[in-house]
């Protein structure tokens, strides 16, 4: 572990987070805990098909059921808005799409669709009043597969949908979406450069984000129009604008409450919920409570995208990477829209690469729409690229962290998608890993040891916040970003930082839509950047203004005034003339001085630095039941500077078992009828503890030149490398390259029969 | 149905309520007595979310009827820290960042203290067997483990 | 939903029998509570035969244990008679979900719940143990291996139910085993399921033995071809592979989200074989 830094009083520190205590005595609300009076349940119907023209709904029997309240389908709805896509998170949104997401129109497109949602005085009744909706379906042909679905003859899911990307334009609907292409180079010339070209294809299956806290909230709708929200999710801002486009209000009139969020990882960047639960409460005057449950959580929520994935890459013995080339498909569900574009560009971003080909394909299937998961699109196509380059190493008998070490990006490298790096820590996350104890220890009968590294860009945008400065000299700082793992701490300890003053004396409150300016939501690792950047500069506001009123007490020049330890101190000719003034006796003051001092700050965050991972995994085999345990793990990563160390390692902690879980066990399993087969945690596996070793950390910090103390985001790299490390380790072991996901004991066991070699290699 | 009386013990208070006897006692914690720091994440006993403690015995609140908590002692999350001292395992989880999100920390504050008053000295085999009922998505539980034996072993130093 | 907390076997007989539709009888409801959140089950009345007093007892005698069929897989654990004399099922009923379901889960409820895979099955039909089952016509005893004969379908009559379960008085020099295969370390269900039980003689060679196998067909397996193979052997290589392909060559089971046929069949083999050595070197300290 990286020492831990001595030159900040605050940063680099492991103080209690703000919101601790309310989280482990039960006190902290998330989004199924508000209770309202009068408060209603709602519940929704969803399709039992994968494809089906909904032809009739007759809620006439429900609608006369006792207790309930109202009963609404599509076409309660406003019209959907048009089709016009914009950013929306780490994945675009158009609102069209969405509006028929929330609630079918015209055809459910996959199981668990909502078709018609009803509120009632109990969850009994709504439940009761469900089962009596009737919905005449015609049942359409379907397709799961993303192979299946890019076929010329494969069911289509929209009429009205052309392949974009291509030219000339398609005069016939297809179910691929999308087609993209970044290319640098001579593909061809830098293949015939190569001794060594190895091409492989590999697919993985689409994994749910697993947060234990379903989707939930309470909507209460006023007599005037407005929306009051109080709901999980990892942007308010986000759920007011989803909100209002979808039900067709103005932004003013909808007012959004965080609630505290039980995980989310990419999965509560929408709305699913929210605007059927604001349409009851229109429609009936009372609050709407909703609450999916966990079967729901699993058939209409998430997950990411499963993808088809080819992989070629060539070498020169000396272990120089002359070309690589890649073809994606990613699911993008039943609307367009998946992770292809950031999955194109991340495959070989951690290497140098002068000649390179990626095409990546969007394509609709009938499952439910992806939402975004942790370095969403990256760890589909980089998997196949690290297993690859393992491949590479193993041809030229090059050690593997080697063979990366002399392809790897390096600051000033210009990545094929478009950037040239600033300063980046990709090769001293393997410097660190080669030192590793890890890596050189021994390893027993039936274990191998793999390595893999992630890359993941990390994100800005826009970002809003105030601190206040209390007349006891403590502060408030409000913010506007859910706090799904420490956020309230790191923000809190550069407030601390900034001001002078002891942690413990700042109050962080992450505030509802109408108390704090516009913020992106918690997604693409932005928090502790770019939301860091607003409270530090929101904090040297509040410090001008305290220098200021520290200078008129003392009846000099503002800007001979400095703020130093928490206090301002007479500066330049009136250096030493006064006592310094501790921001206390500033605040105390305020009322004779000016009146309250704050400091606030709206800004676009630019600037985000890149985050690179090398991981070490080790793997035992049972070579008579295939299965894989995994046995040590250790991740390394670039995280810029660690605010919170123990949130930071959390953060590449919890990344590694959610990659171990994608690696070996999880997968949405579907049946002939394309009805999701395992809804639920016991046979959609998730790690539990038993299944995980200790996950060891190293912190490389190479700081970003961007923010004040170096901050890059840490969140979503360390689930990038682990499927590959994972299946590397097994090749290790086994001698037996899996490229199938998840590598689950029925297909390590197939692969052992199939020709796999069962003395280790 | 009618509702049916039920009368029960809830964290040292005597605790009566009505329910429908297909209310499972989760919907009773959550739904009649506010007691929400039990939370819901599956509903099928998969999660751990919802565990407490019934008679001396771990359980899954959402796997028992409330109807069948008549005359029996119940522990949840709310009556863990006794006044504002906090339970040491609630300390050490916020001193070692075992939880990221919090949702699931209730289940794993009350499954962890019911294993240390069995085992005083638990493996961290043991401890990760024990806890295999509740699942955390955020932290890997390398963090939770960690800190279930740290208080493990303070709690035998003193 | 009615639910109705006998304290007597008589009354829950009663109950039951009286039933106007498909009356649940309610142990742990770690199985039960979840059919009905799921809509598969919605029973007009639910018997909840925990207050019972012998359905929560165990008890040793002449004749063996008797355990209640409402006692929990905790209190079963806890209970160093049953688990000296019959660690298998001890370990099979353990491996019944979490620490929490431990806390509620019955052998009575895994019995009659009549999955394929129940864990405690497989290990009660190798240990040779039967059951007490209570009913309007009074009291009868079932073989474990004969109480269920299919999914979710059993030989129970309307208004029976189990009440206790009774292992033979283990002999000298014998034990039992029972092993699962699951893709993760816990929380999961059987994909495939093994019990052995077996007995040497002074010279270590197998006199009888008993191979249950689970999840390999519509019910547990009795696989009198797997006890062929190893009696009358020390269970040296050759008999464990011939036990070992007794095991698979018994298997009837489905491809499902669970494992594949191929995939059953295969580690069927190998845990039946397992589960035989570690019974053999249970039995040897014995």
């Amino acid at each position: 572990m990286k020492n831990e830094t001595q030159e900040f009083k605050w940063v680099g520190k492991r103080p209690i987070r703000p919101d601790g205590v309310d989280k482990v005595t039960g006190r902290a609300k998330f989004g199924a805990d508000m209770h309202l009076p009068g408060m209603l349940i709602g519940r929704v119907l969803r399709s039992p098909h994968a494809h089906a023209r909904i032809r009739s709904i007759d809620t006439t029997k429900a609608a006369s059921l006792p207790g309930v309240k109202a009963v609404v389908t599509g076409s309660d709805f406003p019209p959907p808005p048009p089709p016009v896509w914009q950013a929306a998170g780490e994945v675009p949104v158009n609102f069209r799409d969405l509006a028929r997401n929330v609630m079918a129109r015209d055809k459910a497109l996959y199981d668990g669709h909502a078709v018609a949602a009803v509120a009632a005085t109990s969850a009994a009744i709504a439940e009761e009043a469900i089962d009596l909706i009737e919905v005449d379906y015609e049942v359409l042909p379907h397709v799961i597969d993303v192979k299946a679905a890019m076929k010329p003859d494969a069911p289509l899911l929209h009429d009205d949908l052309f392949t974009d990307g291509v030219s000339p334009k398609p005069d016939k609907p297809s179910n691929i979406a999308k087609r993209m292409e970044f290319a640098v180079g001579d593909i061809e010339a830098g293949f015939s450069k190569a001794d060594v070209v190895i091409e492989r294809e590999f697919t993985t299956k689409p994994v749910h984000q697993g947060y234990i806290e379903p989707h939930a909230c309470v909507v209460d709708s006023s007599e005037d129009g407005r929306l009051f929200i109080h709901c999980s999710s990892q942007g308010q801002f986000m759920v007011r604008q989803f909100c209002a486009r979808v039900l067709d209000v103005e932004i003013s009139k909808v007012t959004v409450v965080p609630a505290e969020i039980g995980g989310g990882f990419g999965g509560k960047t929408t709305v699913y919920l929210e605007p059927t639960a604001g349409l009851l409460s229109r429609i009936t005057g009372r609050p709407v409570k909703m609450v999916m449950s966990r079967t729901e959580v699993f058939r209409a929520s998430g997950p990411t995208s499963g993808g088809a994935t080819k992989i070629k890459i060539g070498a020169t013995k000396d272990g120089t990477i002359t070309a690589a080339q890649a073809t994606l498909a990613y699911q993008a569900g039943a609307f367009p829209g998946s992770p292809i574009g950031p999955g194109c560009m991340c495959a070989f971003a951690p290497y140098n690469i002068q000649n390179v080909n990626v095409v990546g394909h969007d394509v609709v299937v009938n499952r439910p729409k992806v939402a975004a998961y942790r370095a969403p699109g990256a760890p589909i196509s980089e998997f196949g690229v690290e297993c690859v380059i393992d491949e590479i190493a193993e041809k030229l008998s090059i050690d593997p962290i080697a063979l990366r070490e002399k392809n790897a990006a390096r600051q000033g490298t210009k990545a094929y998608y478009g950037p040239t790096f600033g300063p980046i820590g990709f090769v001293e996350t393997l410097e660190a890993a080669k030192q590793h104890p890890h890596y050189s220890a021994p390893l027993g009968e039936n274990q191998g040891r793999g390595v893999a590294s992630g890359f993941w860009f990390n994100i800005g945008g826009d970002s809003s916040a105030s601190v206040h400065i209390n007349e006891d000299g403590t502060a408030t700082v409000i913010e506007g970003n859910p706090d799904i793992g420490g956020s309230r701490a790191s923000l809190a300890q550069m407030a601390a930082e900034v001001l002078g003053i002891d942690y413990d004396k700042i109050r962080i409150t992450v505030a509802d839509t109408s108390s704090v300016g516009y913020n992106f939501l918690t997604g693409g690792s932005r928090v502790t950047f770019a939301s860091g950047k607003a409270v530090i500069e929101a904090a040297n506001g509040a410090i001008s203004e305290l220098c200021a009123r520290a200078a008129k007490l003392w009846e000099i020049d503002a800007d001979a005034v400095e703020w130093v330890d928490g206090e301002a101190r007479p500066a330049g000719d009136n250096a030493g003339d006064f006592e310094p003034m501790p921001l206390s006796t500033i605040a105390g003051a305020s009322g004779k001085t000016g009146g309250p001092i704050s400091g606030h700050a709206s800004l676009n965050v630019k600037g985000a630095g890149p985050g690179f991972g090398t991981h070490i995994c080790d793997v035992e085999v049972d070579q008579e039941t295939g299965r894989v345990s995994v046995i040590r793990y250790t991740a390394v990563q670039d995280v810029g500077r660690a605010i919170h160390p123990g949130y930071v390692e959390g953060q590449l902690q919890g990344g590694v078992a959610q990659g171990v879980g994608w690696a070996l066990n999880e997968e949405y399993i579907y049946d002939k009828d394309g009805r999701l087969d395992n809804p639920g945690f016991l046979d959609y596996r998730v790690p539990v503890a038993s299944d995980l070793p200790m996950i060891d950390t190293v912190l490389v910090e190479v700081p970003n030149p961007n923010h004040p103390y170096g901050v890059r985001g840490v969140g979503e790299v360390p689930i990038i490398p682990p499927m590959a490390a994972v299946a590397n380790a097994i090749s290790d072991a086994l001698g037996v390259r899996l490229k199938d996901l998840p590598m689950s004991p029925p297909k390590v066991l197939a692969s052992l029969s199939n020709g796999g070699s069962r003395t280790p290699s | 149905m009618p509702r049916q009386h039920v009368t029960t013990e809830v964290n040292g208070e005597p605790q009566d309520f009505l329910c429908e006897p297909q209310e499972t006692l989760l919907d009773v914690l959550r739904d009649e007595l506010h007691l929400t720091g039990t939370k819901e994440g599956c509903s099928s006993g998969d999660c751990g979310a919802c565990s407490i403690m019934v008679d001396g015995r771990l359980v899954c609140a959402c796997l028992m009827f409330g109807v069948e908590a008549q005359g029996k002692t119940i522990e949840t999350i709310e009556g863990m820290a006794e006044g504002d001292k906090l339970h040491p395992l609630q300390t050490k989880f916020l001193e070692e960042a075992a939880l990221q999100c919090g949702f699931c920390t209730p289940g794993f504050l009350v499954a962890a203290k019911a294993l240390l008053e069995r085992n005083s000295d638990p493996t961290e085999t043991e401890v990760r067997y024990w806890l295999a009922g509740n699942l955390c998505r955020c932290t890997g539980y390398d963090k939770i483990v960690r800190a279930v034996m740290d208080v493990a072993a303070e709690t035998r130093e003193t | 939903m009615d639910y109705k907390a006998p304290n007597s076997i008589d009354e829950a007989v009663k109950l039951l029998a009286e039933a106007k539709g498909a009356a649940r009888v309610l142990a742990g409801g770690t199985d039960l509570l979840v059919q009905i959140r799921a809509g598969l089950a919605k029973p007009p009345l639910v018997v909840d035969v925990k207050n019972i007093p012998e359905l929560r007892k165990i008890s040793t005698d002449s004749d063996g244990i008797h355990i209640g069929a409402a006692v929990s897989g905790a209190e079963l654990g806890e209970h160093d008679e049953v688990k000296a004399a019959w660690p298998g099922v001890v370990e099979a009923t353990e491996l019944i979900g979490s620490t929490q379901i431990q806390g509620r889960a019955s052998l009575g409820g895994n019995l009659c719940n009549a999955s394929p895979a129940a864990d405690t099955v497989p290990a009660l039909v190798a240990a040779g143990a039967i059951c007490i089952i209570a009913g309007p016509d009074g009291q009868r005893e079932a073989a474990v291996e004969h109480v269920a004969t299919g999914p979710g379908q059993t030989t129970l009559k309307n208004g029976e139910f189990v009440t206790e379960f009774r292992l033979p008085k283990k002999l000298p020099r014998s034990a039992d085993a029972y092993l699962r295969f699951i893709p993760r370390t816990e929380m999961d269900i059987a994909v495939v399921g093994a019990g052995v039980y077996l007995t040497l003689d002074e010279k270590g060679v197998c006199q009888q033995a008993r191979v249950a196998l689970g999840a390999v067909a519509p019910t547990v397996l009795l696989v009198g071809d797997g006890s062929k193979a190893i009696v009358g052997s020390s269970l040296d290589d050759a008999a464990l592979d011939r036990l070992k392909a007794a095991a698979s060559a018994a298997c009837n089971p489905i491809d499902d989200k669970r494992g594949t046929v191929e995939f059953r069949v295969s580690v069927a083999g190998v845990l039946a074989k397992r589960a035989a050595l570690i019974a053999k070197q249970r039995a040897e300290v014995n």
